[in-house]
């Protein structure tokens, strides 16, 4: 029989969807606008944001409505509990996408320190990740989402070279250099920490489908 | 939209005062809980809508209750017109001890004065479709309705309403005698019905008031404590009263 409970279930699927997609879509700008140093789009991003805090407050009222009037149990209990986890990690990451936009507008109007090299490929490797991620939640793929944790590791590698390079080549050899180097090792951390909450998210789907806990405990990955 | 509007009703059993001013809007086409401990008064408040109340003696009552701008507690109001159009299914399923077809077409026959035969064939088909009980029985239709289970008697009695063409629907716990799937169908059913028909849900089951109803409201002691959006209700309700009943901490 299908539940009426069910639709709720598959509006809730949709609007976590939704945020999904904004989020990403706010990583995309912010990097093109890195890349571009295009002011333009940075603010576009920051702008967007109003939209996704609001979605954000939505979906967890809706959470906490369905748990009030529905008392889910077993995998529905596990769907809107890790539906509001990852809620709050997508909107951290739009916050992240924000944070990035405005390390460019201070930076946009500046020569460029160096060619950017690990930093565009951190990008790829934060939006790789939560591309995955949304999609390990979409179609229940616990396989997907332990990739996407396995993935940490390669953005925490590439946040680490662009430190060391823009300290130990820049910022140590000449200060002047210091206020830019410092923009773009935010930008580096920022990316880092997306990955990061995308991790969450991954980890949060892994419970999800197979009700096991992995956070903190690698061994159970 | 209003459907029922409640303006100062107190009603007394003799000496015993069993609401107090209450005052309530129920909204059309939405499902509207009551909820609240055994002897609160919200079943009495259900029987005032179709003025059951009336055939307990002793029973005095002050206020108004429009429905549709007419106040149905004055003495003009007609009261098997007022029955047809607010129907009322209760605790146990009541069908009478005739076949299914006859118990359908039971209202039919008495309000209408149709006998009719290809019309009421009509209305025994849309009526068991209206709580999807066509494809089970349209093969049994002269046997006893007695033979049938619970939870089809308690659809059965569904549709022996919807069969007069009512505009609301007083549910009174219609399924504390029921497990708990065929609740379940009867809560699906009652959000098929919504559609058309504004419902009043009386129950115990507060997990049910939360999962079926749109508004919610608790009474306590013959009062109307709080009314409101069910999410508001079982989320944030305003009253501690409120809240103690729902959480389970109150008596």
């Amino acid at each position: 029989m299908e539940r009426h409970f069910d639709e709720e279930l598959k509006g809730l699927h949709k609007e976590l969807l939704r945020m999904g997609v904004m989020a990403q879509e706010e990583i995309f700008k912010s990097v093109e606008a890195l890349k571009n140093r295009d002011k333009a789009m940075a603010e576009d991003v920051i702008a967007s944001d109003d939209k996704i805090d609001k979605l954000e407050l939505d979906i967890d009222e809706h959470c906490i409505d369905l748990i009030a009037r529905h008392q889910p149990m077993a995998g529905d209990l596990r769907f809107i509990t890790t539906g509001m986890k990852i809620n709050a990690e997508l909107e951290r990451i739009a916050d992240l996408a924000v944070d990035i936009a405005q390390r460019v507008i201070e930076i946009a109007d500046k020569p460029l320190l160096k060619p950017l090299v690990d930093i565009p490929k951190l990008s790829v490797v934060a939006q790789n990740m939560v591309r995955d991620a949304i999609d390990s939640f979409v179609k229940k793929d616990a396989e997907l989402a332990r990739k996407v944790v396995l993935s940490d590791s390669e953005a925490d590698k590439l946040r680490n070279l662009v430190a060391d390079e823009l300290i130990n080549d820049y910022m140590a050899k000449d200060p002047s250099s210091a206020s830019r180097a410092v923009q773009l090792l935010l930008i580096s951390r920022h990316l880092e920490r997306i990955c990061d909450h995308t991790t969450n998210i991954a980890e949060d789907v892994i419970y999800m489908v197979e009700g096991k806990v992995v956070k903190h405990h690698p061994e159970e990955l | 939209m209003a459907k029922i509007e409640v303006r100062n009703l107190d009603l007394w059993y003799g000496d015993f005062q069993a609401l107090k001013e209450v005052n309530a809007v129920f909204a059309e086409r939405r499902i509207t809980a009551i909820i609240g401990p055994s002897g609160c008064g919200k079943s009495t408040m259900l029987r005032v809508f179709n003025r059951m109340n009336d055939l307990i003696e002793g029973v005095r009552t002050s206020g108004e209750v429009f429905i549709e701008q007419k106040n149905i507690l004055s003495f003009e109001t007609d009261l098997v017109d007022l029955r047809k159009k607010v129907g009322m299914v209760f605790q146990r399923p009541n069908p009478f001890p005739l076949s299914i077809y006859e118990n359908i077409v039971f209202g039919q026959k008495i309000h209408e004065g149709s006998f009719n035969r290809a019309k009421l064939d009509e209305i025994v088909e849309a009526s068991l479709k209206s709580v999807l009980l066509w494809d089970e029985l349209k093969d049994k239709l002269r046997k006893s309705a007695l033979s049938l289970s619970l939870e089809q008697k308690q659809r059965l009695c569904i549709a022996r309403l919807i069969a007069v063409k009512p505009e609301i629907l007083l549910m009174d716990e219609p399924c504390s005698t029921l497990d708990p799937q065929s609740s379940a169908r009867i809560e699906e059913l009652m959000r098929e019905l919504k559609n058309n028909y504004t419902i009043i849900i009386v129950t115990h089951n507060m997990q049910q008031a939360a999962r079926v109803s749109d508004d919610t409201g608790f009474m306590l002691l013959g009062e109307l404590i709080e009314f409101g959006r069910t999410e508001d209700i079982f989320t944030k309700p305003k009253d501690k009263r409120t809240e103690d009943y729902i959480t389970g901490r109150y008596g």
